[in-house]
């Protein structure tokens, strides 16, 4: 148990330290959020209807962002090699990263997004709703983003290779969380959306890691 | 039979003679197929235009297929650390992504008298352009990593979560059209089709199974003499 | 766990196509430090690596015994031993010392452990500074330094010394000959003679 709570120490030291930790990925998000009325028009009806789902769309890829960093980093200089002979499997490692990363960068995104929702013109009443999805995708999307992060080590085009590998496999979490909150803007029950979402991440929190250990061992070897 | 089959000799001898077979079966069922496709009767909605579903719906099926071989052929790669289970994976991609995208391109052209419209989001449709990127990741993954067995084990792992999680994203999807939309536009095969359409399909749908067979069973070939022959220049250059 | 003897059985070891050595066999016994030699590319770094877990062999077995018997392969890579390889792991952003609690505690040291490797490897004066700021020779004591805040019997040392000066290279011998002497085991690849007495092995393809 200790040994988990000094890696996430240290993992969320990492990702605050220099480098600007999630001030990146909220730029990145709000710099999404600002070219999206330039693209569609500011047609206060044409944004407000894509509104909730082009936040959630924004998070998804700003998730993105951060996730080349999880892994890399240690592999390239050595460090991965020292958490695997350690305390810890590479399982616990790899979800202990993964929080580590949601903390940082995630909860930051899931403050912004009803921010950005609002921004672009949907209903105040749907915040806490997206607030609440936000902050359960951006688990979603770290444990599942961890996954593509940990395949591509020793790779070439490490970024791009990682978004073509994850962003189908965002494609559930994208439909529920922003199906859950425009059902809630048309009036219907938002709460199946919601549970599918849940069980998405769950299911990515409790398997991920799996795969990330498989993936990385494979990268040591 | 895997066991049977793992022997690589006992492959290659078993499909210098079962890959051609497969092809020509193919061949000839897909010629009756499509004949007895063309002399079925116009559909009264939708016009001749509906043979394309011949084309479109084994395709469809093959994608998937494709991909349910990919990711057992992955897990036997992972599991046992075979070389022609690896060899198998690494021929399967880009047939299942050919079909996948096959199935994409015809499903469009069907769409396109039926609606006016080149790409509709119905829940067929954007299932399978999901399948085809997962096939894309699997492929690009594959590809950009030089060590080719660090390759072939990371792809595997890609390929076994994009076996999980396609139920998932179909389901998703299946999910996010009834939100917007009635029932799927596409008529599924089955007792909705009359007939005189099934048996054409199933033909076809056979045909192409024994067409992925043959051409999936000449790739794994291909594959095990390239790495043969790359085995064999490195030990030369020694 | 204590680990008194590892015997490395019939290892071939390969990188990508290329058989690197096969055949290979050696025994490490307690309190005996072994120097491993071979051209560069040869498998040295490989060869520690396998032994450490983090590389399948091509064939071959490494056993790990202690006092009541066979240790578990697992066990004993994840509390039993350290890799020092060319790499340190050690982040430019951060403070020496605090890179330094990290990898000791995370190798099982505790607070008495580091301040012993403070001293004896001389890292006091170097802890307030930014890792990037530390010269070769400095960040591989620091990296060097969990070896003695976290004791575990088998060390698999990949050029230790390369960035060292004489100075440090004998003091660092001295604590390789304390380790040995507590029945340590030592697996160094080396260019160079150790600064201890050692048995040798070659390897060739």
């Amino acid at each position: 148990m200790s040994a988990l709570i000094t890696l996430l120490r240290r993992e969320l030291a990492l990702a605050w330290g220099k480098g600007g930790g999630p001030l990146v990925a909220l730029a990145f998000y709000t710099s999404v959020a600002t070219l999206l009325p330039l693209a569609a028009g500011a047609a206060p009806q044409r944004l407000a209807a894509v509104a909730p789902g082009s936040a959630w769309l924004a998070l998804a890829l700003s998730s993105l962002l951060s996730l080349e960093r999880l892994f890399e980093r240690d592999y390239e200089d050595g460090a991965l090699d020292l958490l695997s002979l350690g305390p810890l499997p590479l399982e616990a490692v790899s979800a202990v990263k993964c929080l580590a990363q949601w903390i940082s960068t995630g909860l930051p995104l899931a403050a912004l997004t009803p921010i950005a929702a609002i921004a672009l013109g949907a209903d105040p009443r749907l915040i806490p709703l997206t607030l609440a999805a936000a902050l359960l995708g951006g688990l979603g999307f770290s444990f599942v983003g961890g996954i593509g992060a940990a395949l591509s080590l020793g790779s070439r085009r490490g970024g791009v290779l990682v978004a073509v590998i994850v962003l189908p496999l965002f494609a559930p979490p994208v439909i529920f969380g922003a199906g859950a909150i425009e059902a809630l803007a048309d009036g219907l029950n938002w709460t199946p959306g919601f549970l599918f979402l849940g069980g998405y991440c769950l299911a990515a929190m409790a398997l991920g890691p799996f795969a990330m250990a498989a993936a990385c061992r494979n990268a040591l070897s | 039979m895997i066991t049977f089959l793992a022997n690589p000799q006992r492959f290659m001898d078993l499909s210098r003679w079962l890959a051609p077979s497969l092809g020509v079966l193919a061949v000839v069922l897909a010629c009756v197929g499509l004949g007895m496709g063309l002399n079925a009767p116009p559909d009264y909605q939708q016009g001749a235009t509906v043979l394309i579903m011949f084309v479109h719906v084994p395709a469809a099926w093959l994608g998937m297929f494709a991909y349910a071989c990919l990711a057992g052929s992955a897990f036997f790669g992972l599991v046992f650390r075979h070389s022609l289970a690896d060899a198998a994976a690494r021929a399967a991609a880009p047939l299942g992504a050919g079909f996948a995208l096959l199935a994409l391109v015809t499903g469009s052209l069907w769409g396109r008298p039926m609606w006016g419209a080149w790409w509709v989001w119905d829940a067929r449709l954007t299932s399978e352009l999901i399948l085809f990127l997962f096939y894309v990741g699997y492929l690009a993954l594959q590809a950009a990593i030089d060590d080719e067995a660090k390759a072939d084990r990371a792809a595997s792992i890609l390929a076994l979560v994009g076996a999980v999680n396609l139920p998932i994203v179909h389901y998703s999807v299946v999910w996010w059209n009834s939100l917007h939309q009635g029932e799927s536009i596409f008529v599924k095969g089955g007792p909705l089709l009359s007939a005189v359409y099934l048996w054409p399909l199933a033909l076809m749908a056979l045909a192409y199974t024994f067409g992925f067979g043959a051409l999936w069973l000449t790739r794994i070939r291909a594959e095990v003499w390239r790495r043969r022959a790359g085995a064999l220049a490195v030990q030369a250059a020694r | 766990m204590v680990i008194s003897k590892v015997r490395i059985e019939d290892f071939a070891l390969s990188r990508g196509d290329r058989l690197l050595f096969q055949g290979f066999n050696l025994e490490l016994r307690a309190g005996r430090a072994t120097a491993l030699r071979g051209r560069n590319g040869a498998g040295k770094t490989s060869l520690l690596r396998a032994v450490a877990g983090l590389i399948r062999p091509r064939a071959g077995l490494v056993t790990f015994e202690g006092s009541d018997g066979l240790i578990e392969a697992e066990e004993a890579r994840a509390a039993g031993l350290h890799l020092m390889g060319h790499q340190d792991g050690l982040k430019p952003g951060r403070l020496a010392r605090e890179e330094f609690a990290f990898q000791a505690r995370w190798c099982g040291g505790d607070e008495a452990g580091i301040a012993r490797a403070t001293l004896a490897l001389d890292l006091g004066r170097i802890g307030e500074l930014e890792v990037r700021k530390l010269s070769a020779g400095q960040r591989r004591r620091l990296a060097l330094g969990r070896l003695i805040a976290a004791p575990r019997s088998l060390w698999l040392l990949d050029e230790p010394f390369a960035p060292l000066d004489a100075d440090h290279r004998a003091r660092f011998g001295a604590l390789m000959s304390e380790h040995l002497a507590a029945g340590g085991l030592i697996l160094a690849a080396v260019h160079d003679p150790l600064p201890i007495e050692a048995d040798s092995v070659e390897i060739e393809p």
